[in-house]
């Protein structure tokens, strides 16, 4: 699926976005963000204090109400600015999602067989449980899962990915997807969804945001912020009769107006977090989505930065699917290159992964070229799941190579016996970590080829990377303990479960859970679905089978197991985001003190204009300044909050360093300047 | 600062920080019920002690029947404090004949000495009877003191534990910290206060002829005891001689050591510390200061070995420690810079500025003591607060307005400071991208309430306290010095009471129904509207699972977190009070300097 990258500002984006941040000045919605309902309270006040000064009773000048009024709502409308757009973007990703999602009509079965007789419905009335017919061409109408038949399926309308792939009946590629169409043969499909409820429905009703759920940690930032602006307002409110005491005892100047007060209090309150919060959940939503993954929940996507320990399959995930030829180890009597040639002629036929590794192999060590098979007049032995060899007949020679139990049993019904130091040589590749194919002519065992698992070309860096996170890592294969001992170590994880069975796996979830720690996995396949539901992070595979989809609380389009490593990050970006943007706001008051306390009490104490550290140039200019930087702040940052804080794999206590200099000094600094500048154009324009 | 300043505050830190160790470990033994030779010693009281309230040790408490015993302890301790005051006419030990305490006073200092604030709007030697010093006062110095260890014990067992619901039994708790901490270090404090000259008997009062005849103008008083004004607003005096002097008497040195210990602070004579029969030298001075921090600090060391990390006890000492150097250098050098008026006046300032001081004491011991009294939410003074100079007295404004939270009160500055560490782990745990956690515990939404209602309580107290006293009548009334500083007077009776320090600006005529009213609502609100929340927070860690430590979770020792709790402390403790301090100490100091 092609997927438009939208720029920051695309004025696609932005011009709904100006739009919706009108439309979110309805109270209910603002009420949801109790900080910026504040501001949103004040807005409307300084409005009245404003239409009052206009019939002449103004409490100070009605062109310094008017301009601090006009920011104020434009604090209030920056907010909802920053919220529109990341929802726009939210919602232009699920259009393109949506765009697979068309009303097809279905041949529904009145019996669950093949051929039993059809009945058209639309795609939309099917209910679960129902069983439909998908042929050649057809589109599949809901999700489903395949209870007869084989087909190819092209799933790119939801993966981006062109290759077909193939669903059958039985196993883990039993899982269907609605809006994938079916290429070649025919399945049977049972729907395991009513309407609406639909993976992809539910996907467009995530990314939309119309459902969206306030996350765990949201909840308690907001309890922080909304602390804050109660301190705030306590603060503020007090300094009215602060005031007028200060003024009936010196006599001098005049109390402080009600709109220096609200725009006191908008200036103190965490505005610029509360305003980009939201923007941030939706952000976080949609830089998934950017990576093909589909969270169930926001809440899902915050777990994901607090995982302490990945449980990985090994095969797909850590090593390359295929093992590859890496060595022959003859038997005593037998040379290298003997067993080599042998080997080679039995894998000419052999398209495997495995059989082209050893001609490839053969070649590289003994240049023994691949010869015409046709030539030879042999007879290809085929694999079969009875013999579990494969091999070569010659004229008068019979290869083959397989499993060592399998070669054993074929050399000792002919009456040969295993040789001792063949077994040996079979421990030795089992003790690497490999997979050893004996090679046997005739009654005659040659010797062992080592087929190597490749572990992935840059995974032991990411193992690294996520244990500087702080995450272990555990490999959780069906390989006997000494292989598995021998590819941990060689892939550099923490740790690793070998033999594993769905309970072993479970077993060890839950070992960890109790540990106090979160666990991440992911899966497949339907015996993984227990697991998968016990994992605090459980991403399932699209190409997995829909038992697993439901287990787990994500799904990765791409099926790349290692992309946890990313849902872990875009997990942490949310947090830090977050944290530092709150860091950043309540640092910014130090600045905002400065120019508003001496501003609003220098009539009464003119010796407070020592505290005017910024030399601002008017009381007026100096609160009218700190409150533009406080609206326009927030549209700086919008940028910072929908891209998130960057994360570094660099350990707690230095990424804390960092962004403590970054957003807390930052914090305290840059108001100081932008104030200043503010101010300055103020009274180079002549306003103040 | 002098070199007698820089000596003085060296050495005071040595020997606290010396001293605060092995109490620390002493005080986990005693609250793990491991003191094995207290026990031998006590035990047997204990136990009787138990059974004779029908209490069963073994018994754990959940943070709501914890909290509802300490109420219903303190609300005890009330009843029985405000009726001793009532009645004291009529009970004996009261060799002065002094009258029954008028009922709204009586309520302001019942409050005042079960909420640990001991402020007092009454003179204790023309007040309060020795039985009343003695059975009311003193007793509620240890149990408020008792009350504000358990609740932080109870906080450290909170993260210690995991996956349960008990915090400990209250009852236990208070009668062991009692019992095995606090009675055995008040007779040692007492008797080597005693060996320095502070009195112990129930003599009646002695009149002594003076050398000199003393002549002063006294402020007029009208019959509701409330200073006469003439028409400008300036209080009337009258001229009045003296050729002889009463010495107010009394079992003075048993109330001091525990006055200091306990963070308690409330003189028994009006002069407090400053009276040379409290605190008769600049030996007791020291030894009055360090008794003053010892168990805060010590409580640091408790609550690293509760928790099982002694880092984590030294990380929060660490942060006391130095917000605590950066006040009292600042509250000394301040003092010690004098008053421009007075140089101007040909007044030589060397000396430092010695109005509201005791000569034997001097500029240093006074500042040193102002901040060590105000950091500890103790009150104790040796010199008066609202004679230092503008900067002078703002420090030890700011060092309360921070929440008690600088070593502050027994137990409750450690779970003051407590309070703000969550909040700095909440913050910087999400600076790190992760959900945070303190101690292996994740601060969720429940804590973060709790957390809200612990920081909000006392600014808000404190805010609208003043504003209601400079709106009213009857709180201007009370004001003697116009202007910023008659603000900064009512700023600092609020901060005092709703932060539980008892310390007082004099200056601020105090003991009206308006004040003893509102000040004693803010000294409970701001006690137990702390207590609850954080009990209820150390219930909800309780019942957590303890997480383990991973190279993801942010360390809570070392230079790092130390800074990063400073700084939490100073935003949010001092971002609330900017204005008031503004309006009040800060344009006080412009005017000063200014000449006016």
């Amino acid at each position: 699926m092609s997927r438009k990258t939208l720029t920051l500002f695309d004025p696609a984006l932005v011009k709904p976005a100006i739009v919706d941040a009108f439309k979110k000045l309805d109270p209910r919605l603002q009420w949801r963000n109790p900080v910026m309902f504040v501001v949103y309270v004040g807005s409307l006040l300084t409005t009245v204090l404003w239409l009052h000064a206009l019939g002449g009773h103004g409490e100070t000048s009605s062109g310094f109400i008017l301009a601090i009024t006009l920011w104020l709502w434009f604090t209030v409308l920056f907010a909802n600015f920053a919220e529109a757009l990341a929802e726009g973007r939210s919602k232009a990703q699920a259009a393109s999602l949506r765009g697979a999602k068309k009303t097809v009509m279905a041949k529904k079965l009145r019996e669950p067989r093949y051929g039993a007789a059809t009945d058209t419905v639309a795609g939309t009335d099917l209910r679960k449980g129902d069983v439909v017919l998908i042929e050649a061409g057809d589109m599949i109408p809901a999700d489903g899962e395949v209870i007869e038949g084989v087909a190819s399926v092209n799933e790119s309308a939801i993966t981006g990915e062109s290759a077909p792939v193939i669903r059958e009946s039985g196993g883990d590629f039993s899982a269907v997807t609605g809006g994938t169409t079916v290429l070649s043969d025919w399945i049977v499909v049972r729907i395991v969804v009513n309407p609406g409820e639909a993976f992809i429905d539910r996907m467009i009703a995530m990314v939309e945001g119309a459902k969206r759920q306030k996350t765990p940690n949201e909840i308690a930032l907001t309890i922080l912020l909304v602390a804050l602006t109660i301190i705030f307002l306590g603060v503020t409110v007090t300094l009215l009769p602060y005031s007028l005491f200060s003024v009936a005892a010196t006599q001098s100047g005049s109390p402080v107006s009600i709109t220096v007060l609200v725009a006191l209090l908008v200036c103190l309150i965490p505005t610029t977090i509360a305003g980009l919060l939201s923007a941030i959940g939706v952000a976080g939503m949609s830089r998934m989505m950017q990576a093909n993954v589909i969270a169930t929940s926001g809440r899902a996507v915050e777990a994901a930065g607090d995982v302490d320990v990945l449980l990985l399959d090994k095969t797909g995930t850590i090593t390359l699917g295929n093992r590859q030829a890496s060595a022959f180890l003859p038997a005593s009597g037998v040379t290298e290159t003997v067993l080599a040639d042998a080997a080679q002629l039995a894998s000419l036929a052999d398209e495997t992964p495995e059989g082209r590794s050893i001609v490839v192999l053969a070649k590289q060590q003994f240049n023994l070229r691949e010869r015409d098979i046709h030539a030879l007049g042999a007879t290809f032995v085929h694999f079969s799941a009875q013999t579990r060899m494969s091999g070569v007949n010659l004229k008068d020679r019979q290869i083959r190579k397989g499993s060592a139990d399998a070669i054993r049993a074929h050399v000792e019904a002919q009456g040969g016996h295993f040789p001792a130091d063949v077994s040996a040589a079979i421990d030795t590749v089992a003790r690497r970590g490999s997979t050893p194919l004996v090679v046997a002519d005739g009654v005659n065992v040659l010797g062992v080829v080592e087929l190597k698992d490749i572990v992935k070309g840059g995974i032991k860096d990411r193992f690294a990377e996520l244990r500087r996170m702080g995450i272990k890592t555990v490999m959780i294969t069906g390989d006997n303990r000494l292989t598995a001992a021998a590819i941990a170590a060689e892939a550099g994880v923490d740790d690793f479960l070998a033999e594993a069975t769905p309970e072993a796996k479970l077993a060890l979830i839950r070992q960890h859970q109790a540990e106090g720690r979160l666990v991440a996995m992911t899966g497949d396949g339907t015996n993984d679905a227990p697991a998968l539901a016990q994992a605090d992070v459980a991403v399932a595979m699209n190409s997995g089978t829909q038992a697993a989809k439901e287990a787990g609380n994500m799904v990765d389009l791409d099926s790349n197991p290692t992309k946890l490593i990313e849902i872990v990050e875009t997990g942490k970006q949310m947090l830090m985001t977050r944290g530092s943007l709150t860091t950043f706001s309540v640092a910014n008051d130090i600045a905002k003190y400065f120019a508003i306390v001496p501003a609003a009490f220098v009539t009464t104490y003119p010796q407070l204009a020592a505290l005017n550290v910024m030399g601002l140039a008017t009381p007026a200019s100096a609160i009218l300044s700190a409150v533009i930087f406080n609206a326009l702040i927030i549209v700086f940052l919008i940028p910072l909050a929908l891209k998130g804080v960057p994360y570094r794999p660099l350990g707690a206590a230095v990424l804390l360093r960092r962004n403590l200099l970054i957003y807390g000094l930052g914090g305290v600094v840059v108001p100081f300047i932008g104030i200043k500048l503010i101010d300055w154009l103020i009274a180079l324009a002549g306003w103040a | 600062m002098t070199p007698h300043a820089w000596l003085l505050l060296g050495l005071y830190l040595l020997v606290l920080l010396l001293l605060a160790k092995p109490l620390g470990v002493y005080l986990a033994a005693v609250v793990e019920g491991r003191a094995a030779w207290a026990a031998r010693v006590g035990g047997h009281i204990e136990a009787g002690i138990y059974r004779l309230c029908g209490v069963h040790p073994a018994d754990g408490m959940g943070w709501l029947s914890y909290g509802l015993a300490l109420l219903l302890f303190n609300g005890l301790g009330l009843l029985a404090t405000y009726t001793l005051q009532r009645l004291q006419l009529w009970l004996p030990l009261n060799p002065q004949q002094l009258g029954n305490v008028s009922p709204d006073s009586a309520f302001n200092t019942a409050i005042s000495f079960v909420s640990n604030t001991n402020w007092q709007g009454y003179g204790g030697e023309t007040t309060m009877s020795y039985l009343t010093q003695m059975l009311a006062l003193t007793v509620q110095n240890f149990l408020s003191a008792a009350t504000g260890i358990v609740v932080a014990v109870a906080l450290m067992r909170g993260f210690a534990r995991h996956s349960v619901r008990e915090i400990g039994n209250a009852w236990v708790d208070l009668t062991r910290i009692t019992l095995y901490v606090l009675l055995p270090l008040a007779v040692v404090v007492a008797v080597l206060l005693v060996g320095q000259g502070v009195i112990q008997n129930l003599s009646p009062y002695q009149e002594a002829t003076t050398v000199q005849a003393t002549v002063y103008d006294a402020p007029k008083l009208d019959a509701t005891g409330q200073p006469v004004k003439d028409v400008q607003g300036n209080p009337v005096t009258a001229a009045v001689t003296l050729p002889t002097q009463t010495l107010a008497m009394g079992p003075v040195a048993s109330q001091e050591a525990i006055k200091m210990l306990g963070t308690n602070g409330g003189g028994f004579f009006n002069a407090n510390s400053a009276h040379p029969y409290e605190n008769p030298t600049p030996l007791t001075n020291l030894l009055e200061m360090l008794a003053i921090l010892l168990i805060p600090a010590a409580l640091c060391h408790t609550f690293g070995r509760l928790v099982g990390d002694a880092r984590q006890g030294w990380a929060v000492l660490a942060a006391m420690t130095v917000l605590f150097v950066v006040a009292a250098m600042a509250v000394m050098s301040f003092e010690q810079q004098g008053n421009p008026t007075f140089a101007a006046l040909g007044v030589d300032q060397a000396a430092g500025n010695l109005e509201g001081k005791e000569l034997r004491f001097g500029s240093a011991d006074s500042a040193l003591f102002a901040a060590v009294t105000t950091a500890a939410s103790c009150g104790a003074v040796n010199a008066m607060h609202d004679s230092f100079t503008p900067l002078g007295g703002m420090v030890p404004l700011v060092l309360m307005q921070l929440g008690e939270v600088v070593f502050g009160g027994v137990g409750s500055g450690l779970y003051g400071m407590l309070v703000f560490a969550i909040m700095a782990v909440f913050i910087s745990g999400l600076m790190i991208g992760r959900t945070p956690e303190y101690l292996g515990k994740k601060i969720e939404v429940y804590e973060m309430k709790m957390m809200a209602i612990a920081i909000l309580v006392t600014p808000l107290l404190v805010l609208s306290g003043t504003a209601v006293a400079v709106m009213t009548t009857s709180g201007r009334a009370g004001i003697l010095n116009p202007g910023a500083h008659g603000f900064s007077e009512v700023l600092y009776a609020f901060t005092s009471a709703a932060n539980n320090n008892g310390s007082a600006f004099a200056g601020l005529s105090a003991n009206t129904p308006f004040y003893n009213v509102l000040l004693g609502i803010a000294m409970w609100l701001g006690r137990f509207g702390i207590i609850v929340p954080v009990l209820a927070m150390a219930g909800s860690l309780a019942a957590k699972k303890r997480l383990g430590e991973t190279s993801g979770s942010l360390p809570t020792h070392g230079p790092l977190f130390v800074t990063l709790l400073i700084g939490t402390v100073l935003l949010v403790g001092l971002l609330n009070y900017v204005p008031a301090l503004a309006l009040g100490p800060v344009i006080e100091h412009l005017l000063l300097w200014a000449g006016r």
